[in-house]
């Protein structure tokens, strides 16, 4: 996408160094230079803030494992211990567990963003797989997480999520026996546990790279879902995109901050305050909030095995979704109302889910969740590839910088006010 | 303490939505019934402990709920740390040296026992559990987290307004309740053992008689002697075992989110100047 570098080093050090490596030309390249779409709107910021919250997990997380026991005998002690007696170890862990959940909302929004934009389509394909590679490891890493405090919900959410190995012919049991490390749920499984916990958020970061590395090959798509085709269609990363990523990350934490100050336990389960035991089975087992709408998936089938299959579908559809969809405009703006409320109704159909992952299987919430389900498989395996075929899209901008101006000039029409468009065109001129 | 009511707000919020949520999807499922709200002075953005409802609390815990129930972690010092019940020092060193804790071995391999100190832990009554199920036909759970492991879930659409409201006393709202809500008039089934509670979360019948009643303990500081005081106050206690450091907890809350309007208001303002050159 950029053209050569405009890195000019200033200081003999800087000099000296990019003759040898070039990692501070590089890095000039990637988020100053870097030519981002002038019109991009908020939902473009969360990547940025993604990136920020897998730092603060890795750091908050490495700072807890210095007074973090992994020990079936210990380990909810430990984090007890870390909650009244390590200075400040209660902002220490509210941080990391509600910080678990503040990841999952910005991943969430991000995908939606990626689903309404057209994200993953030609020539974004490989850059929405990676994604979806490390939404993956997130809930791998979430999940195993979870079960490091030991508490009821950590054992018992642990067993019914391995127990789905179980539903698998012939190879099941052995297989669920090889994850514990047993025959339960037991000291080796938090062993290996923790030592994954620490490790996928490090493959996770390998994964962002990639991400960004692929991301930074085919640019950003943008509302028009136009792509870039001159200069004036872009601005450069700074100051242009790095002042609003940082207002988005201001507000994201606040939001952050409200719950970790005020609600610290709102988004968890309160029998994870009680120790975990063998003996005694909670009256509801339900994950954590960002795994329900899955668990509603699993359980809305009376087969175990079909339930476990349709879960796992749930995410690998995700996969082939730029296959999936045949319509040629990448946008939701610039396609047609069906469109626009298939999109929708996917979107609160996903949250209806996660509520409904909350109840038990049982009465009316069963048939629930079933209709749930097959709207959540039709969207991605009948209505994208059907729609893509016979609507019929609106007419799209000649490109990102007429869309842009076109609007401008309405604005300016309406308001009688505003700067004349032609001063505007082409930004990076200007002082 | 609150600085608004948050059960203002939220009958407010009920009001504008009573009309399109069904009454039935109120119904949280599970056990008990709903607890009743009280109010507490750490409740809202701005509440805090009250250090003498505090003492108070841990006053019925040690003349009364201690016979049964442990609290096993927490340590007589954190009696006197700010945001807890702050007695003197010279206090929680008589209050400790007041139990006995085991320990050794000594020179000969014996285990002993001597005067608690302030870096003990309040020793639990019964040496395990199965002793306790064995004495009482049930464990009295330990008090150290109760208040944060029954916080009974709030079904649709209260759980939407309590992150509005800050809505967090489940905990203490419960075992009020559950303290409150015994009813002596009640007459068994046959062959039914427990007391009548249906605020209870394992079915209506608990294997804990009645503890509290009007006017058994003697209070210094003038507050009424009845079984509701007392229930609230221990359940503040409670609360302050579970989570002994909300104080400092809402006071930084309330500077971080002081900072983050401050900087994140310069940085918008610094956006609009940047973006103003280009359409976008
Ligand atoms: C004589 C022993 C005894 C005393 C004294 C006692 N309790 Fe209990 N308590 C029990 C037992 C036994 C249980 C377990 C009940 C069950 O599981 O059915 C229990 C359970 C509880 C519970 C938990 C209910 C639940 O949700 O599981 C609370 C809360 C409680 N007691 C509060 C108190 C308070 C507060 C006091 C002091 C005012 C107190 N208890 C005094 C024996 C006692
Ligand atoms: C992708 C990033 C990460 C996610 C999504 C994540 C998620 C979680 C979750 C959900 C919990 C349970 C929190 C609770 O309920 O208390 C947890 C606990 C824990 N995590 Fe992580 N984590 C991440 C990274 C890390 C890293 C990198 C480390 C260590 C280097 C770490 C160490 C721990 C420890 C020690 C605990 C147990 C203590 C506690 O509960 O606070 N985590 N994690």
């Amino acid at each position: 996408m950029s053209g050569p570098s405009s890195y000019v080093p200033k200081t003999g050090v800087e000099r000296w160094l990019d003759a040898r490596l070039p990692v501070v030309r590089m890095m000039h390249g990637q988020f100053v230079e870097f030519p981002i779409p002038r019109n991009l709107n908020y939902m473009y910021t969360f990547g940025g803030i993604l990136m920020i919250m897998l730092v603060s997990q890795i750091v908050t997380g490495i700072v807890l494992v210095m007074h973090y026991t992994p020990h079936a005998d210990m380990a909810f002690n430990s984090v007890e211990h870390i909650m009244r007696d390590v200075n400040y170890g209660w902002l220490l862990r509210y941080m990391h567990a509600v910080g678990a959940s503040m990841f999952f909302i910005a991943v969430y929004l991000h995908i939606f963003r990626g689903l309404y934009y057209g994200s993953y389509k030609e020539p974004r394909e490989v850059l929405w797989i990676l994604g979806v590679v490390i939404f993956l490891l997130m809930m791998a890493t979430a999940f195993m997480g979870y079960v490091l405090v030991w508490g009821q919900m950590s054992f018992w959410g642990a067993t019914v999520i391995t127990n789905f190995f179980s539903v698998f012919p012939i190879v099941g049991d052995t297989l669920v026996q090889w994850l514990w490390g047993g025959f339960a749920v037991d000291n080796p499984t938090l062993n290996r546990f923790f030592s994954l916990h620490y490790l996928l958020p490090f493959m996770i970061f390998g994964v962002v790279i990639l991400h960004v590395w692929a991301l930074h090959v085919t640019g950003q798509t943008n509302p028009t879902g136009v792509e870039v085709k001159q200069k004036s269609d872009t601005v450069p990363f700074t100051p242009y995109a790095t002042v609003k990523d940082l207002f988005a990350m201001v507000v994201f934490f606040a939001l952050f901050a409200y719950f970790l100050f005020f609600l610290p336990n709102y988004l968890g389960h309160a029998d994870n305050y009680i120790e975990a035991n063998p003996l005694v089975t909670p009256a509801h087992i339900v994950p954590e909030w960002y795994f329900l709408p899955f668990y509603a998936i699993l359980r809305a089938v009376p087969s175990a095995l079909g339930g476990v299959l349709l879960m796992f579908g749930a995410i690998v559809v995700l996969f082939f979704l730029p296959w999936l969809d045949t319509s040629k405009v990448k946008s939701g703006s610039f396609r047609s109302v069906w469109f626009k409320a298939a999109f929708w109704v996917f979107a609160i159909n996903a949250v209806w889910l996660g509520w409904l992952g909350s109840k038990p299987a049982e009465g009316w919430y069963v048939p629930a969740m079933q209709i749930g389900t097959v709207y959540y498989f039709a969207y991605f395996l009948i209505i994208l590839p059907l729609l893509g075929l016979f609507e019929t899209t609106k007419p799209l901008p000649a490109s990102i910088t007429d869309a842009v101006l076109s609007k401008a000039k309405t604005k300016t029409v309406a308001s009688g006010a505003g700067q004349p468009a032609g001063a505007t065109a082409a930004p990076e001129t200007k002082g | 303490m609150a600085l608004f009511s948050s059960r203002m707000i939220k009958r407010v919020l009920v009001a504008a939505l009573v009309a399109i949520v069904p009454a039935t999807a109120a119904l949280a499922a599970g056990g008990g019934k709903a607890p009743r709200e009280q109010d507490w002075s750490f409740a809202g953005f701005f509440g805090t402990y009250d250090t003498a409802q505090l003492q108070r609390g841990f006053q019925i815990y040690s003349e009364n709920c201690s016979a049964c129930h442990a609290l096993s972690r927490v340590a007589f010092r954190n009696l006197m740390e700010p945001g807890g019940p702050e007695f003197s020092e010279a206090e929680v060193r008589a209050i400790a040296a007041n139990y006995f804790i085991e320990d050794g071995p000594d020179s000969f391999g014996d285990m002993f026992e001597r005067p608690g100190r302030l870096s003990d832990r309040f020793p639990p009554p019964f040496p395990n559990q199965e002793a306790a199920v064995a004495a009482m036909g049930a464990y009295p759970p330990d008090f150290s987290l109760l208040a944060k492991a029954r916080a009974p879930t709030r079904g649709f659409p209260n759980f939407v307004f309590d992150i509005f409201t800050g809505y967090a006393e489940n905990g203490p709202d419960y075992i009020y309740s559950l303290l409150t809500g015994y009813d002596a008039d009640h007459v068994n089934p046959e062959g039914e053992l427990g007391h009548y509670n249906p605020y209870f979360v394992n079915g209506e019948y608990i294997a804990m008689a009645q503890p509290l009643w009007d006017g058994m303990h003697v209070y210094q500081d003038g507050s009424p002697e009845t079984i509701s005081q007392y229930s609230k106050d221990v359940s503040a206690f409670m609360m302050w075992a579970a989570e002994p450091h909300l104080n400092a907890r809402k006071e930084m809350g309330f500077r971080v989110m002081a900072f983050l309007l401050i900087f994140g208001s310069l940085v918008y303002m610094t956006k609009r100047r940047v973006w103003s050159t280009v359409e976008h």
